[in-house]
């Protein structure tokens, strides 16, 4: 599973969970440009990936993280190892 | 409509957004719910997940949050903020991890002693400061088993433990519980216990967002609290309608015949529907209402609740319908007969496809996914929360009897040709006064939960009822009947409103248990007695129509008031005794009306 099919499996994680059906993710996009992804958000979209993927993130694992390319790519290690 | 709680987790958290706008199309009016959370961690999931339970069960939810932990500080030095919030009801929403300071390794029972008192007075500054303050009710939690059990078994006995100084603590919040009506204890001690511990502390996301709990324990917490809101509001459901052949005994009775039932001890299934039969009897003992809905010759079902080792008589059903009509047509003919809404009904059957029938065609009615394995049933029930209490009150444990003493009413009706004679022979005795503390509790009961003969809707909780009760600007009165098949306990209420020289009446509302029994006569007889000695000239009353209310259309009229507007009036000079069959004692008697 490469990047970008991750991130086109998060998109409609992310419609849902932010309740925007036209948003279209980027390896770029952060928590400043998604309209609606604040902390209470991130909590929320993190319990979806975690159920949509049946994988836990560790304490402290998506802290760096800098935008969805990082995440995906964190998914995808995370996959890899299971 | 969408049943949010037959969707797994993931889905509610993932389309919550989505499922509440799309619960908020479907549903119009509502009742309006405030609650202000205090809490001891981070509370936006619990409450964004109550919010979606109570918006599926029609009601208009608002919240106030307290900031991350800061609950003691919330409920006493700015308490003012979540007062002018105007809550239905606070809600303290702490864990074990909320406790100040745990015993140390070496305490004794008096040390003990002392830092329990000290712990459990930090919690009564908060319920002190809310009563004091917000006059609302109150919701707390109790604690759940600390996570981390240093000493062991011995945790739960030695003045250190942790896990001893828990069960302490809870002890201490169940007796002031029970001892204050405005206080409820929310049992997260259960909760975490049947969740498991293991599943319900999260602490990745404790050390991340400072949530505490997993989102499976997020939403075990809001279910059991919506279940409360609804009961504190009146919702708890009122009859479990049972099948009999493979729900209440095993086999069927008109093709094996009474003598081949699985029912009683002999084998392992029989043992297993007398357990279920036992369960049945003792919700009725707490105040459940049974009914049976069968598919059945009506004579040979009885014939099975007649088998000795059936638990369950015949005479423990408030309604019996063992006939071949669709399912649903005699489940709606049970909530006419004991006038009672479709939205007071959980209906149990082992056959899918009867289960599957009622939740197509009456979607108000509960139907608990039980399965067709008798063992399982008492669980899935339970799992519902259906039944779930605010208060234990004297009426709830004596319904089923009262519902029994209608049907022998029902039964001397017939005998009379005269109505009138008949109102006479059932010798009632009614009891009408301002509010008394002792009925309080059934008088918040009665104002939440009656629809029908409710002329506003108007909805009370128990703390604003007992401020009203001693505000002079307000009447209020209760009336109970007594009559000779036996005590109808408190039925009806009234609480009107000085408003220059007009008594206005905020409520009006009677239980359907005594209609057509003239006790509204009665009740008028008192509020008009009781406005004039307050020295007003006119009663002021208006109906405000529901979906459920048609009944009280024509209520002020029929009682002699005039249209004005859209309010009714009554001009209380030379007003004349109405009531001609109730004999009523209290406050308001004829003799101390006249008097006046």
């Amino acid at each position: 599973m490469d990047r970008t099919s991750v991130i086109s499996d998060l998109n409609p994680i992310f419609q849902d969970v932010l309740d925007l059906p036209d948003l279209r993710l980027e390896p770029g996009s952060n928590a400043q440009s998604v309209e609606g992804w604040d902390s209470l958000a991130h909590v929320n979209l993190v319990v979806a990936i975690e159920k949509h993927y049946r994988i836990k993130f560790a304490l402290g694992e998506l802290q760096t993280l800098k935008n969805v390319g990082e995440m995906a790519d964190l998914i995808k290690k995370k996959l890899g190892k299971q | 409509m969408i049943d949010v709680r037959a969707l797994p987790l993931e889905d509610l958290l993932r389309s919550r957004k989505r499922l509440l706008r799309e619960l908020r199309e479907q549903t119009s009016g509502g009742v309006p719910v405030r609650v202000a959370v205090l809490g001891g961690t981070t509370t936006n999931e619990v409450v964004d997940l109550l919010e979606l339970l109570l918006v599926a069960d029609g009601f208009v939810p608002s919240f106030y949050q307290s900031g991350y932990g800061r609950f003691y500080e919330d409920a006493t030095f700015h308490v003012a903020d979540v007062a002018t919030f105007e809550p239905d009801l606070v809600y303290l929403h702490t864990h074990v991890t909320n406790i100040s300071r745990f015993p140390s390794p070496d305490y004794d029972e008096a040390e003990l002693e002392k830092r329990l008192s000290e712990e459990l007075g930090r919690f009564q500054r908060i319920w002190q400061s809310i009563h004091t303050n917000v006059h609302c009710q109150i919701v707390q939690n109790n604690f759940e088993h600390p996570p981390f059990p240093l000493m062991g078994n011995l945790d739960s006995t030695a003045p250190g433990g942790h896990t001893r100084f828990v069960y302490e603590l809870n002890r201490a919040f169940a007796r002031h519980a029970s001892a204050q009506r405005h206080l409820l204890i929310h049992d997260i001690h259960a909760l975490a216990a049947r969740v498991g511990l293991d599943r319900w502390f999260d602490w990745e996301r404790w050390f991340s967002y400072k949530i505490l709990t997993t989102p499976e324990a997020s939403l075990a917490l809001a279910s059991s609290l919506a279940s409360q809101v609804g009961a504190l509001r009146g919702r708890a459901r009122k009859c479990l309608i049972l099948d009999l052949d493979n729900t209440l005994w095993g086999g069927v009775i008109g093709d094996d015949g009474v003598e081949r039932l699985h029912i009683g001890n002999e084998t392992a299934l029989g043992e297993a529907y007398t357990a279920f039969q036992r369960y049945c009897l003792s919700l009725r003992d707490r105040g459940v209402l049974l009914a049976v809905c069968s598919k059945n010759d009506e004579a040979i079902a009885r014939s099975g609740l007649a088998h000795p080792d059936s638990v369950l008589k015949a005479e423990h059903f408030s309604a019996f319908k063992a006939n071949w009509d669709p399912k649903p047509d005699n489940i709606k003919q049970i909530a006419s007969e004991l006038n009672l809404g479709l939205d007071s009904f959980v209906f149990v059957d082992d056959n899918p496809a009867e289960r599957a029938l009622v939740r197509a065609q009456l979607p108000m009615v509960a139907v608990p996914e039980v399965g067709a394995d008798v063992a399982q049933f008492r669980g899935a029930i339970q799992a519902g929360r259906y039944f779930e209490m605010a208060a234990v009150s004297k009426e709830d444990l004596g319904r089923a009897a009262a519902y029994q003493a209608n049907r022998k009413r029902t039964a001397a009706l017939s005998q009379f040709k005269e109505y009138g004679d008949y109102l006479d022979s059932l010798q009632m005795t009614g009891e009408i006064g301002p509010f008394r503390p002792v009925y309080l509790e059934r008088i918040a009961q009665l104002i939440n939960k009656t629809n029908q003969f409710n002329l506003t809707t108007r909805r009370y909780m128990l703390a604003e009822i007992e401020q009203i009760a001693t505000d002079p600007r307000h009447i209020t009165l209760y009336g109970r009947l007594v009559d000779v098949f036996g005590d109808n306990g408190v039925i009806s209420v009234v609480i009107g409103r000085l408003e220059g020289q007009a008594v206005r009446v905020d409520l009006w509302i009677m239980s359907c248990r005594v209609l057509k029994r003239d006790m509204e006569l009665a009740m008028l007889d008192a509020l008009a007695q009781a406005a004039q000695a307050a020295g007003a000239l006119e009663l002021r009353g208006t109906y405000i129509p529901t979906s459920k209310n048609a009944m009280v259309a024509d209520h002020y009229r029929s009682l002699g008031f005039e249209p004005d507007g859209s309010s009714w009036r009554l001009d209380l000079n030379g007003y004349s005794l109405r009531n001609r069959h109730i004999k009523v004692e209290g406050q308001w008697t004829e003799q101390a009306l006249s008097a006046i």
